[in-house]
């Protein structure tokens, strides 16, 4: 009996239902919508604390033992997701408020959020692989809402693409659950694993666990896959762009790091070196995209792919200090990719424009935002007091430990190229010659960089305090290693 | 409905429409209360309701409809969803897992011995909710020029 840990998908769950009451009183949902997620952090960071002290936390949900019933499992991975995931949804509610727009409010803006973390939290927590389908589509489904709201013309283009790559990756995700039931008849994570353990990971389960690869592959934006992600982000405003960038793609990066290190884990010469090469590429052509464009949107973009190789390669490295580097670099990679996104916003906002070329000198009038984003840069780039080195560190360490030199240099030259591209929005947009006057400007940034300024200084103290986090990443790494302990957990044998 | 130009008399389709109605509504009921034991449930007895309305909205327009019944079928969605959430959330009263559903035998004074079990609850807010659904999908299109 453990009803605690439901309680970040149910809180936001019925939190959205309730903003439904009040649809044309804006002033409401705000308070709703924000108080909500105060709690959700709060709820959040006791969950993380209990599975720290405690260990795995499993609810079987309607009281029906696994692997026949539903269950929800707590380990350290899924709590320290969960406890980010809630803290950019905060931020970008708060940033969503000041920028949005009453139209866009006034049509279910707040509850489609509520429900698109309904949807997130669901997927990081859930034991059973189809209720993890059903957590996709509940994320997805508020996610084709949210991109096509406000039904401009380039949304409404782009969400036509969005929407057919899920649907054709949402029916593979269909059919490989059809397959991987046929081959184990069970779909309890759990049991899974025990499973495919006792039987040996015979060709047909490596066939299916490939499907899964491309599946999830197609969510979280890797290599071949990943070719709808730049003009679908673009499309939606900054608020719901920094939503999609923070969290859905690291949900496919969840679900693969999980499956990866469940049930899949007999045939790792053949399944993780094809993670490691696509990593690789991902990475590749991630920089690739980021040094080639002069939109401010797009080179953002191009660096979560570069990121969500990173965390891959981490994890096809398959050993301790890759497992923990990926851990490190996702939840960093989370909160930067939240924080830039609204900067970038913020950014648009004060020019009206995208285009490099048309601004300039911004930290004349606006030194603070100026300066958050050289911290954010740097950071990204893996600068060492800040957040985002020690996980790159630890994914090298990983890469040189199992061999693959060329690989390992790989994510290390890239760094280089991901600081090249965010120091050219920087020199370019708030160096230089100054374009715009005060009384030119566009827009106010007036409330815009609270949430920036919240997201940043969780980033930096993410990176000074990395002695305070490290055990609780450790744990988590732990868990990912060796499935027994989350085995032993769900099944109690 | 009118056609431009020239008065038509819907009266059979009207007719007939009054009378099929009821029974499409009482067997969309049977069908949801039989979910237990029996092909059926809040799913299909959603869609079979709305079916009825929309044979409404055939016969008649979309405002006498709406006259007939004033529903916001939005609001029947967020009813629907809310019910169903809160007998997944009435087993925290009673320290038990998250919708653990359970049942009794009770005396009705018509019914004699009946069965009664919570997840017919959690049906209901589903049937509320397909219906909604359907509605606002089809009076949406509907109404959009």
């Amino acid at each position: 009996m453990n009803n605690f840990i439901i309680l970040p998908i149910l809180l936001p769950l019925l939190t959205g239902i309730i903003l439904v009451f009040f649809q044309k009183r804006i002033a409401v949902q705000k308070w709703i919508s924000s108080l909500a997620s105060l709690i959700s952090i709060v709820i959040a960071v006791t969950l993380v604390q209990r599975v720290y002290t405690n260990g795995i936390q499993t609810l079987e949900v309607g009281s029906w033992k696994p692997p026949f019933g539903i269950v929800l499992v707590a380990d350290m991975y899924a709590s320290l997701l969960v406890l980010t995931t809630n803290v950019i949804v905060f931020a970008c509610l708060l940033f969503a408020f000041r920028s949005i727009g009453i139209d866009r409010e006034k049509f279910f803006f707040y509850p489609a959020v509520m429900f698109l973390l309904t949807g997130v939290t669901g997927a990081f927590m859930t034991g059973d692989i189809f209720n993890l389908f059903v957590f996709f589509e509940v994320m997805l489904m508020a996610s084709y809402f949210l991109i096509v709201h406000g039904n401009t013309k380039i949304q409404l283009r782009e969400s036509i693409k969005y929407i057919l790559v899920n649907v054709i990756s949402s029916a593979l995700f269909v059919i490989a659950v059809a397959f991987l039931y046929a081959v184990t008849g069970t779909l309890n994570m759990a049991d899974l694993s025990v499973r495919v353990a006792e039987a040996g990971q015979t060709s047909i389960m490596t066939v299916i666990s490939v499907l899964f690869l491309i599946v999830f592959g197609l969510k979280g934006a890797i290599f071949p896959l990943y070719f709808w992600l730049p003009g679908s982000y673009q499309a939606p405003p900054s608020a719901i762009t920094a939503l999609f960038g923070a969290l859905l793609t690291k949900v496919g990066v969840y679900s693969i790091t999980r499956v990866f290190t469940l049930i899949f884990v007999h045939e790792v010469g053949f399944t993780h070196e094809i993670i490691a090469w696509l990593a690789t590429l991902t990475i590749i052509f991630g920089v690739i995209g980021a040094i080639a464009y002069l939109d401010i949107r797009k080179i953002i973009i191009y660096n979560i792919i570069t990121a969500v190789g990173v965390i891959l390669f981490g994890v096809a490295m398959f050993n301790e200090a890759g497992i923990e580097g990926s851990v490190y670099y996702l939840i960093h990679d989370m909160l930067i990719k939240g924080a830039l996104f609204l900067l970038v916003g913020a950014i648009i906002v004060i020019t009206g424009t995208s285009n490099l070329k048309n601004m300039g000198g911004l930290i004349k009038n606006h030194p603070f935002l100026g300066w958050m984003f050289f911290v954010a840069a740097a950071a990204l780039a893996g600068v060492p007091p800040l957040s985002g080195f020690i996980g790159k560190l630890k994914i090298i360490e990983a890469g040189f430990q199992n061999g693959d030199y060329v690989m390992a240099m790989i994510v290390l030259l890239s760094s280089l190229l991901v600081l090249y591209s965010v120091m050219k929005i920087f020199m370019n947009g708030f160096w230089g010659e100054q374009v715009l006057s005060r009384e030119e400007e566009k827009g106010s940034t007036k409330g815009l960089l609270m949430p920036i300024a919240l997201l940043i200084a969780l980033s930096v103290l993410y990176g000074f305090g990395i002695e305070i986090v490290s055990p609780y990443v450790v744990q988590a790494a732990e868990t990912l290693l060796d499935p027994s302990i989350y085995i032993e957990a769900v099944l109690k044998e | 409905m009118k056609k431009a130009g020239r008065k038509t008399n819907d009266i059979i389709l009207q007719t007939i429409t009054k009378i099929v109605v009821f029974i499409i509504m009482i067997f969309s009921l049977y069908l949801f209360f039989a979910g237990h034991n029996a092909p059926g449930g809040g799913f299909i007895g959603g869609l079979m309701t709305s079916s009825a309305i929309v044979l409404l909205l055939i016969a008649y327009d979309v405002k006498t409809v709406k006259k007939i019944l004033p529903v916001n079928y939005i609001m029947m969605t967020a009813v629907g969803l809310f019910i169903a959430v809160m007998t997944g959330v009435g087993s925290f009263i009673f320290g038990v897992p998250f919708l653990t559903h359970t049942f009794g035998h009770f005396h009705l004074p018509v019914l004699g011995d009946t069965e009664l079990a919570t997840a017919v609850l959690f049906d209901l807010g589903v049937y509320l909710v397909v219906i909604g659904v359907t509605m606002t999908i089809i009076q949406t299109i509907g109404e959009t020029e």
